[in-house]
């Protein structure tokens, strides 16, 4: 009799943070709800993200994954007859308390839209926008080596180094996108939320924008929203599944897509639904 | 006749009536256009931009005074109106909804109807009657007074064709509500609302109403602001209905430069828009 052959192909584990040594949460969220009026559009979300970790929120359209998003940075407060209940803590502390500096919460905690949107400015005066307006250059000579430095971070620079006099709106979609991401990374956030980054682009600038998330790991936390599963599974370390309004699931992402504990992850990862 | 037959006469009949209606509208434009510049041409000349008027029975002479008046009168409405429109539209647009921004436009639309001898009236009350004075400043504030409602409409207007998504980029960015506003918002309007400016613009340089009993008239050269001044459209009515032949032919030239200086706002500010539109791809 020989011994049961174990499989050479086991999921390889990607997760770089063992549970038991893992560092405090960078976010950590507790029994959060959001309200559009009367209508709970999140229900009761705990969920603990950890520092440089690219984190994936998946699930179907209106399930609730960009609202919870949008709760970490409080962007949903710009919508009128909104409301939040429970507690949302970033580095410790609970960014809904009264008293918050809702400008400081998002310097810290950056984002990037599901549309690209830069400002209708040159391609300079959109990533030097952030640090004009938070006074983070001191000189001229400071802020064009902020900007240079964010666009090689976005890899755009080689890109717009000749023109970056010129409208922004004149790049391509992709290359809107990812000087947005510059934009977003100019002010050195800590942590960096992308509402379906790729969503409206082809598949090469998607693969350029996985590719940057990647490569942005070890500075930021990442925290994505996509509806592609393919890009969750490349990209992701975690993964949370979101159903309803209600987190469903929240793992490793490779058990996420191979070994889901719920039936209703699996049906969703394997397509049966969505 | 056939279904369709009859279909394609009936939709015949409607473009042919379409049609003569235009041209019915057009005519009476055409003639008025035609009219100023066959008979300002005439007497229009350099020394009609750079003399002064003269006495009755000289010939020659210009409107110089009027001019200088019309653009003083102008520049003192704009500078006026242009603070306050801009800044209302955005309160409008930025706190649509509420009360006062209800309130305040509905004033603006109101006072956009108000014939324009009422506005006149009122800056008769407010800055003539008092220092029992006309003066270039109380014809400033007449013509101020028309302009705000056309620029605050045109501001909130533009200002809430700018895509949310603007203000989210400049919110998330760590930008406060005011800033994002003046440093994003506005901007991205901002070609707009200098249309919208110009040709505010355009529409109270032809106002002779307000003026009569604010800026009254002078037949001196002047600019101070305390003095009655000249203006173009006071000039011409004044020529136009005196007896005299050389006065009539100022009247026609004055017209004819008025004329042309609405028309080159209007095509300062379809090139604007243009250029714009291009721009935004």
């Amino acid at each position: 009799m020989t011994p049961p052959l174990v499989s050479p192909l086991t999921p390889p584990v990607r997760d770089p943070v063992p549970e038991t040594t893992a560092p405090p949460p960078k976010i950590d969220v507790r029994s959060l709800s959001f309200f559009y009026g009367a209508t709970r559009a999140l229900q009761e979300i705990t969920l603990k993200i950890h520092p440089n970790v690219v984190t994936a929120f998946i699930g179907p359209s209106g399930c609730g994954k960009s609202t919870f998003l949008r709760t970490l940075n409080r962007m949903n407060d710009i919508i009128p007859g909104t409301r939040v209940e429970g507690e949302a803590l970033i580095d410790g502390e609970d960014i809904y308390l009264p008293g918050v500096d809702v400008v400081q919460l998002r310097r810290r905690v950056g984002m990037v839209f599901q549309k690209s949107n830069p400002f209708p400015k040159s391609i300079f005066e959109n990533v030097a926008y952030g640090l004009r307006i938070n006074g983070m250059a001191r000189s001229r000579s400071e802020l064009a080596g902020r900007v240079e430095e964010s666009l090689k971070q976005a890899a755009l620079w080689t890109e717009v180094e000749d023109r970056l006099q010129t409208s922004a709106l004149a790049l391509s979609g992709g290359q809107q996108q990812r000087l947005c991401i510059a934009r977003a990374l100019a002010i050195k956030p800590d942590v960096l939320l992308m509402d379906e980054p790729a969503s409206a682009l082809d598949p090469i600038a998607t693969q350029r924008i996985e590719e940057l998330v990647y490569s942005l790991k070890s500075s930021y936390t990442i925290v994505i929203v996509t509806h592609n599963m393919q890009q969750a599974a490349r990209v992701s370390d975690r993964t949370a599944f979101f159903w309803l309004g209600r987190l469903v699931e929240y793992d490793r992402t490779d058990r996420i897509f191979t070994a889901p504990a719920e039936k209703l992850t699996e049906d969703y990862v394997t397509g049966r639904f969505g | 006749m056939t279904r369709d037959a009859r279909r394609r006469f009936v939709s015949s009949l409607f473009v042919t009536a379409c049609g003569l209606a235009v041209v019915l509208a057009l005519v009476p434009l055409a003639l008025v256009l035609f009219f100023v510049v066959s008979q300002g041409v005439q007497a229009l000349n350099i020394g009609f931009f750079t003399r002064m008027p003269r006495p009755v029975g000289e010939a020659g002479g210009g409107m110089l005074n009027a001019l200088v008046g019309t653009l003083m009168l102008t520049g003192l409405a704009a500078t006026m109106a242009i603070p306050i429109g801009v800044i209302s539209g955005v309160y409008m647009s930025e706190y649509k909804g509420t009360r006062l921004a209800t309130a305040t436009r509905f004033a603006a639309d109101t006072l956009n109807g108000v014939p324009s001898i009422v506005i006149g009236i009122f800056a008769y009350a407010v800055a003539v009657l008092p220092f029992r004075q006309f003066s270039a400043m109380a014809g400033g504030l007449a013509l101020g007074v028309m302009m705000i409602p056309i620029i605050a409409r045109t501001t909130e207007e533009l200002l809430l064709l700018v895509p949310g998504a603007l203000r989210e980029g400049a919110l998330a960015l760590g930008a406060t509500r005011a800033r994002a506003v003046f440093s994003v918002i506005l901007p991205a309007a901002l070609p707009g609302i200098i249309t919208g400016v110009v040709l505010a613009l355009a529409r109270i340089a032809g106002e002779t109403a307000p003026l009569l009993f604010t800026a009254f008239n002078n037949r001196f050269f002047s600019t101070d602001l305390r003095q009655p001044i000249a203006s173009m459209t006071v000039q011409i009515f004044t020529y136009a209905i005196s007896p005299y032949e050389d006065w009539h032919r100022q009247a026609w030239a004055g017209a004819l430069v008025l004329v042309s200086f609405v028309l080159v706002c209007s095509l300062v500010a379809r090139v604007v828009t243009a250029r714009v539109q291009r721009l935004r791809g």
